[in-house]
């Protein structure tokens, strides 16, 4: 079935992406589709899950209920694009794994992406209160969310340490 | 808490064995392995009424719409149209006959997702709807019953009932509950030379999928592998469900020559699928004058749905828990699955046993609150204890009983007593809101009660470089089996875990498995592993004693080294001399669980090889001008015997116990009066979201309790925790009471509106509609 197309010119986790696509398409469709960024998941398709949570210019947004269209010329950041600037591994992706913060691990990027926007924000180690009011869009079925808040605060201290510590 | 590098994973704090692929997103689930070019994709055309006929169906304009490439209905399938764990008593797609709201009449291959949508628009269909049978009472009325009566019965219910110093009577009913595993279901089958398919599903079940696919495709079992990569959850929900969307992704794949994958979006997964059964029970209890059970005489209803699918061995599990921690000398529990039309109810982490553990806990609430007793010490009274306080209702004696233990150790650790104390003098002082504390004891029985499903294998290949390929037949759905089998096999081997590479589960390479279910998966294929990985060091023994010059006694496997004689060698170069001397590196194991059985006639047996244990003391408060609860202290004290992995063992009973919250106070189905769906996403269905967690949480593993006869010590641990969370409606029930001091009426699940017509009726003495 042949669908009208449009030219998709966005920055995907840093690097400059062109790609047709139907104009109905969400971002998420075109970032599993399109471009093979699989670690982004649809869960619900209708806004309430937070597995497919990814950043628009840094801000976290549902990919399924986020037109393609709308990310034309703004940046885009997914799960994968999230250890670039950390040699690889974002101090809360080994969080994630050190805690055991993941069990089926199917909510855990969406999670990564809403936390990852918290810590940046306030620009300091953050508390078990705010984790939970950031994380309150993203569903977790496995884990009972405790490791998953210790996992965020954890990150967050590696990454603004203390004054006095190292 | 740190984790530390560990020389061993075995009995050590660790990450998950895909932990770091978890969260850089690499981990790879169903709907997200690469699609081969020419991949199809479906939308499934259900019913839309729950009972009924059909009285015309054409699909010749959806099959030809625009980038379709099949249309599947009942008349195209090649073998069989029957699906079902047990009895294949379940169309794969609906003939004549339509049973509930959402069940598959037509599958639609194409292109995209977009046309087989629109070609779903162009099916012609018209049906003559029928007056259904919604749930339990509809059914009990119209006699409309999966399978016959199953009857446990002892001593003499009415003359003890007779003599008891107190009497309650009444009945309960506990509620449906989605599975919400975040991944729904999928499949993707891939048709391969000679008439061969390979299936990716995620299933807790690949062999049953194996073999439903061979038999509706009209083919050998040896022409299809069923391959799971991983789930993104189960919790039963992939026990037997899985099954008809694989089957539909190779009928479809046969059919049109091309590979075609089988999605769920959210809303047709909640609507076509089943969910954990609702039960109603009907009960007379009696007691002696201290509170302890001289009797119970209970008669439990299970609504299973349209087909049987697992409702029976789940309602086998509900009556074998009826009794939870506490003996009882004389009973009869009767159960009754129930057939409606409603999606078939399946199985769900507790498989019925929190159904019937809840309705005895609720009695012993009522008994508490009627005679002014602290219902933890009520619930110790009636603890099992010495012969001939021993015997569970099934006859099987219970050794090894903990709960006592864990008793003493909670209520000290939780500081049950004065915080007990403490809320007494908050809800004095408090018009609005009042406090609660309870205490559940948990006793579950570990096995499958189909005691032939209670056998696992295992593969090991060993490579000259020194590196492991492990197989066994379970499947990884998120609760850590892989770790744990990871952990058995370096263990066994002495290698460290970088040299073991834990493989997909797939038929062939272990067959004729059991369900990844019933808690079983560590007990099972741990032993199968073990015995494995035995084979292939006790191979390699001698072949390193000559390398080292000393008796095969004193060489030790460990830490990819081989030590003896004072000397020591990598793993991998022992692996290499034993490839030149011709020693075969590839080894299977197999483990059957020893002695259990069961005769449902009789209603007696030994259907658990032992049983798991656990005690929670949770605190709530509630708003009585909204209804509202917040958890603020939960204490946990779990016997997992000793750990394998205490990392995922923590995270089985922080994420148990929160789901158990869930079915009990949050999540609620609701179908409109023509059987319709009403809750079909997580808008509304509420299941329990991070700020629904306690505020303060302390779960701890029982110590220095190791478990003879099983694998390393270790006790199952993935149902039992779920049964914890009736502490949190022990704790409404006190605070509810402290409204009124009236026996409490409670609805499950507790939401708000149920709160708060529970306060009402403390106030006012009437239930408010």
């Amino acid at each position: 079935m042949s669908e009208a197309a449009f030219l998709l010119s966005t920055t995907v986790n840093g690097e400059p992406v062109t790609v047709a696509a139907p104009h109905h398409w969400t971002l998420l469709e075109v970032l599993r589709y399109k471009l093979d960024l699989i670690g982004s998941k649809q869960g619900c398709d209708k806004g309430d899950c937070g597995a497919c949570t990814v950043q628009l210019d840094g801000e976290p947004v549902l990919a399924c209920l986020t037109l393609a269209a709308h990310a034309q010329g703004r940046e885009v950041t997914t799960v994968e694009g999230l250890g670039h600037c950390h040699g690889g591994c974002h101090p809360l992706q080994d969080a994630f794994d050190r805690w055991t913060a993941a069990q089926c691990g199917f909510c855990t990027p969406g999670i990564l992406m809403s936390a990852e926007a918290l810590i940046r924000k306030r620009g300091r180690a953050v508390e078990h209160t705010e984790v939970a009011e950031a994380l309150a869009g993203n569903l977790c079925r496995c884990t009972g969310y405790t490791k998953i808040l210790d996992a965020v605060v954890d990150a967050s201290q590696q990454m603004h340490p203390a004054p006095g510590k190292e | 808490m740190t984790v530390k590098p560990s020389p061993s994973p075995l009995h050590q704090p660790g990450p998950h064995e895909s932990g770091y692929r978890h969260a850089s997103g690499e981990a790879r689930y169903v709907d997200d392995l690469p699609m081969l070019p020419g991949t199809l994709v479906c939308t499934i055309f259900t019913s839309p009424i729950a009972r009924g006929k059909i009285s015309s169906l054409d699909v010749s304009r959806a099959r030809t719409s625009p980038g379709v490439a099949a249309v599947l209905t009942a008349a195209e399938l090649p073998g069989s149209n029957r699906i079902g764990p047990i009895f294949h008593d379940e169309p794969l797609l609906a003939e004549a006959q339509l049973d509930y709201v959402g069940q598959p009449i037509a599958l639609v291959v194409g292109e995209s997702y977009a046309a087989c949508r629109a070609a779903a628009a162009q099916i012609e269909f018209e049906c003559e709807a029928h007056k259904p049978i919604l749930n339990i009472a509809e059914a009990i009325a119209a006699e409309s019953f999966h399978g016959e009566p199953h009857t446990i019965a002892r001593g003499d219910v009415e003359q003890a009932l007779a003599g008891a110093a107190h009497v309650l009577e009444g009945q309960f009913e506990s509620g449906a509950q989605d599975h919400f595993y975040l991944e729904t279901q999928a499949a993707l089958a891939l048709p391969l030379e000679d008439g061969n398919f390979h299936v990716y599903a995620s299933t807790q079940h690949p062999s049953e999928v194996q073999h439903m696919v061979a038999e509706i495709l009209g083919i050998g079992q040896q022409r299809v592998v069923c391959e799971v990569p991983r789930m993104g959850g189960g919790f039963g929900g992939k026990e037997s469900q899985a099954t008809g969307v694989a089957v539909l992704a190779a009928v479809a794949a046969q059919t049109t020559g091309r590979p075609v994958k089988v999605w769920l979006n959210r809303e047709q997964d909640m609507l076509i699928t089943g969910n954990r059964h609702p039960f109603a029970t009907r009960y007379r209890a009696g007691f002696d004058e201290d509170g302890r059970f001289v009797a119970l005489d209970i008669e439990i209803f299970s609504d299973g749905g349209f087909s049987s699918d697992l409702s029976l061995p789940v309602l086998d599990r509900a009556l074998f828990h009826l009794d939870n921690a506490y003996y009882l000398p004389n009973l009869r529990f009767v159960g009754r699955a129930c057939k409606t039309n409603l999606a078939s109810n399946t199985a769900f982490r507790g498989f019925g046993g929190p159904q019937g553990m809840l309705a005895t806990e609720v009695i012993l609430d009522r008994l508490s609150e009627q005679l002014g007793r602290d219902p933890a010490d009520l619930r110790a009274l009636n603890f099992y204890g010495d012969a001939p306080r021993n015997r569970t209702p099934y006859g099987q004696e219970v050794r090894d009983n903990r709960l006592p233990r864990v008793f003493s150790e909670l209520m000290a650790t939780s500081e049950y007593r004065a915080r007990r104390d403490a809320i007494a003098t908050f809800n004095r002082n408090s018009v609005w809101r009042k406090r609660g504390i309870g205490f559940a004891p948990v006793k579950f029985g570990i096995s499958f009660t189909k005691s032939v499903l209670n056998q696992a294998g295992a593969l090991v290949l060993v490579y000259t470089d020194g590196s492991v390929q492990l197989n066994h037949g379970g499947t990884e759905m998120g609760q850590g089996l892989h770790t744990k089998m990871l952990a058995v096999c370096c263990h066994e081997l002495g290698v460290v875990p970088e040299q073991v590479r834990v493989m997909q589960t797939a038929t062939d390479k272990v067959p004729n498995t059991s369900a990844t279910a019933a808690s079983s998966g560590s007990d099972l294929n741990g032993q199968a592993v073990r015995q494995a990985c035995a084979t292939i060091r006790e191979r390699l023994r001698p072949v390193a004693a000559t390398m080292l010059g000393c008796d095969g006694q004193q060489i030790v496997f460990t830490q990819g080294m081989v030590r003896g004689n004072g000397r020591q060698l990598p793993f991998s170069e022992v692996v290499g001399q034993a490839y030149l001397e011709q020693v075969s590196l590839s080894a299977t194991g197999y483990y059957r669980t020893p002695g259990i059985h069961y005769d449902h006639a009789s209603g007696q047996g030994e259907p658990f090889y032992y049983f798991a244990y656990g005690a929670a003391v949770c605190e709530v408060e509630v708003d009585g001008a909204t209804g509202e609860h917040r958890l603020l202290r939960v204490d946990i004290l779990h016997d997992v015997g000793t750990s394998l992995v205490p990392t995922i063992d923590i995270g089985q009973v922080e994420g148990g116990f929160v789901q158990g919250v869930g079915w009990l106070t949050c999540e609620q189905m609701v179908n409109d009066s023509k059987g319709r769906p009403l809750t079909l996403g997580p808008s509304t269905y509420k299941v329990p979201a991070i700020g629904d967690v306690p505020v303060d949480m302390h779960v701890k593993l029982l110590e220095r309790a190791p478990q003879a006869g099983v694998i390393h010590g270790s006790k199952a641990v993935g149902e039992p925790p779920f049964m914890l969370a009736i502490g949190v409606v022990h704790a409404l029930r006190h605070a509810i009471h402290g409204f009124g001091g009236r026996v409490v009426e409670l609805a499950i699940p507790a939401t708000p509106e149920a709160i708060l017509r529970a306060v009402e009726h403390q106030k006012t003495g009437a239930l408010p509609g």
